[in-house]
């Protein structure tokens, strides 16, 4: 495939706002995991918060749209000069040639959570639910597309903890096939009681922050975050999306092909598409969720392709797993890697698990990287593979 | 119906039993999901391609809103308990999922929302991956009407299924012009944004060159039959 420059990009998660307070963290192997104080804070988890959501309403126009998914969008995408390079790019190609392609799982439901509790006596919800712009999954790209002033072809992907992974690979469509000049893609996922629940009820929340490929792993933290990249076919930055692998297990709904078919499929055909040999990578950030069944599953179709000399690392225990944000804050991780030579420690973990053949980054590593892999894999068997290049 | 030979007539149907699902992934999954790969399965055999060679793109204006309603009612428990099939139902790509582990398809697949645009959305994402990746695609669309309480605030009169296997030389052309969309042929689907598929179907169910334009959000996707 050709080339997608990423001209800008900028993440928001429980390592603060902006990609320098990520990189800072990065550079300390400082988690931003917490104990969980969520709502009720029912559960004995670990969350990675983003601070100040609840005293960051939106107003003006677009109020309507004000629920915590879409105020960490708002936070987001204020950070980095990312408004900036889109509104250069508006100038440059006018706002009906520039997509908005996000990524959520559950975007605004938390306020429809909260409603149930405020049923009256007859079973009926508030009025204010303002389902379309809170809940809606396509509320999140509404938001942004509104927020930015965008006219081109707007969609939400939803495919659970691939979302924002895939974002990439339509946008790349989109403007090859002359559709539009620029996207904005992305994705925002924020914390809530559905995701905290649900997957607590399938055994998959650690009751301590996130070991991922740790041989005493006992499952994910889950965390938020609002991610942004500006990609166009000609940019001022030198990273690039070089290919793009999408691919579906045919196993099951919530837990992965054992030898990672699926996933190895999707890597391989992102190298393909990148025309590159596994050798020609420099890292890859794995999915790496922490639960038990990921990480062997992933650490299979990673040996196989790539044997044991590439440099692997998930970076879940630092931000948590982000779900429908995980695919973009993890290209972002790539991004910072590429333009820092900076290979992160898969914090948290400290004895991986016997067996599992990759090579795991416990530390950081200081050393060039030109070119690298992000893994993202979602419910129902959906797998996406990026390969960036610098 | 669609051609004009015969009336609209809404009538209840019975959940559609899948014959593509292993018994258990039968039981388990949600009726939007059943509507879709009845639908899908349709399609395919008619148009006789072999399932595993279709990449899937799946759209609903939401996601299901028995599972919703389910999963929110449970929350509001003060033990939150949730259904752990419920939960992961809940995903918005649950149909491809099942379609997957039907159909024994290792493809690509996606699952969008645009909320009203949903249809228009599947239909743009289908068209760049048969321009681009030169494959045939399975397009699924489902909108199902919400229970109350959540009804008020999303009302869907009826529901709708429809699946399109779509390939390379189609005959459909698409682009992002034109600013009002064509109106329904048939029936009152208020709310159902699957429904804005009946342009496209009474144009392909017609003889000759037609022109559709379906809603996208704040723009209009344009199809031309040649």
């Amino acid at each position: 495939m050709n080339p997608l420059a990423v001209s800008a990009y900028t993440a928001t998660t429980a390592l603060g706002r902006g990609k320098a307070a990520m990189l800072e963290a990065l550079r300390r192997g400082r988690s931003g995991l917490k104990a969980n104080d969520f709502d009720r804070a029912e559960l004995r988890a670990w969350i990675g918060q983003v601070a100040g959501l609840e005293d960051a309403p939106i107003g003006g126009a677009l109020a309507e749209f004000d629920c915590r998914n879409n105020r960490l969008a708002a936070v987001g995408l204020g950070q980095d000069g990312f408004k900036e390079s889109v509104s250069k790019a508006k100038a440059k190609y006018g706002a009906q040639r520039i997509a908005v392609l996000l990524g959520t799982s559950t975007s605004g439901i938390l306020r429809t959570e909260l409603a149930y509790r405020q049923r009256d006596a007859q079973g009926n919800l508030p009025r204010d639910l303002h389902y379309r712009h809170a809940q809606n999954l396509f509320s999140i790209t509404d938001f942004v597309r509104q927020a930015l002033a965008l006219e081109g072809p707007a969609m939400t992907i939803s495919t659970a903890c691939s979302s924002s992974a895939k974002v990439f690979a339509s946008a790349a469509r989109y403007i090859e096939a002359g559709i539009i000049d620029a996207a904005v893609v992305g994705g925002v996922d924020s914390l809530c009681l559905t995701t905290m629940h649900g997957f607590s009820s399938l055994q998959l929340v650690s009751d301590e922050p996130c070991r991922p490929f740790d041989a005493a792993r006992k499952g994910m933290s889950i965390g938020e975050a609002a991610g942004f990249a500006l990609v166009e076919k000609i940019g001022a930055s030198s990273i690039a999306l070089l290919g793009y692998g999408e691919s579906s297990d045919a196993y099951h709904m919530s837990t992965p092909h054992p030898e990672g078919e699926g996933a190895f499929g999707a890597m391989q055909q992102a190298l393909t598409r990148a025309g590159l040999a596994p050798g020609e990578i420099d890292y890859v950030n794995a999915h790496g969720t922490a639960t038990p069944a990921n990480d062997r599953a992933e650490d299979r179709a990673l040996v196989r392709l790539f044997g044991k000399r590439v440099p692997v690392s998930s970076t879940k225990g630092f931000t948590g797993h982000t779900l429908g944000a995980a695919g973009i804050v993890e290209a972002i991780v790539c991004f910072l890697a590429l333009e820092h030579g900076l290979l992160p420690a898969t914090v948290n973990s400290s004895a991986i698990e016997p067996g599992l053949e990759s090579m795991v980054l416990l530390e950081n590593r200081a050393a060039p990287v030109r070119r690298a892999l992000s893994n993202s894999f979602g419910f129902g068997g959906s797998n996406c593979s990026l390969v960036f290049g610098a | 119906m669609l051609s004009g030979a015969a009336a609209f007539e809404p009538s209840a149907v019975p959940r559609p039993a899948i014959s593509l699902l292993p018994p258990a992934e039968r039981r388990r999954c949600a009726p939007s999901v059943a509507w879709a790969l009845a639908v899908a399965q349709e399609a395919v055999a008619s148009a006789g391609l072999d399932a595993g060679a279709l990449s899937v793109v799946f759209v609903s204006s939401d996601g299901d809103g028995d599972i919703v309603h389910r999963l929110c009612t449970a929350l509001a428990t003060p033990a939150a308990a949730v259904s752990p099939t419920d939960f992961h139902n809940s995903v918005h790509n649950a149909a491809t999922g099942y379609w997957s582990i039907g159909a024994h398809s290792q493809a690509a697949s996606t699952a969008l929302c645009a909320y009203d645009g949903s249809f228009a959305a599947g239909l743009l994402e289908a068209a760049c991956q048969i321009a681009i990746e030169k494959r045939p695609v399975l397009l699924m669309a489902v909108d199902l009407p919400y229970p109350p309480p959540l009804a008020p605030h999303r009302p869907v009169l009826h529901g709708l299924a429809v699946a399109l296997v779509l390939e390379p030389g189609t005959g459909l052309e698409i682009s992002l012009e034109g600013s009002e969309p064509t109106p329904p042929p048939i029936g009152d689907f208020q709310g159902n944004a699957s429904a804005a598929c009946l342009p496209l179907l009474a144009a392909l169910a017609r003889p000759g060159e037609a022109l559709v334009r379906l809603p996208l959000a704040g723009r209009v996707l344009q199809v031309r039959k040649i």
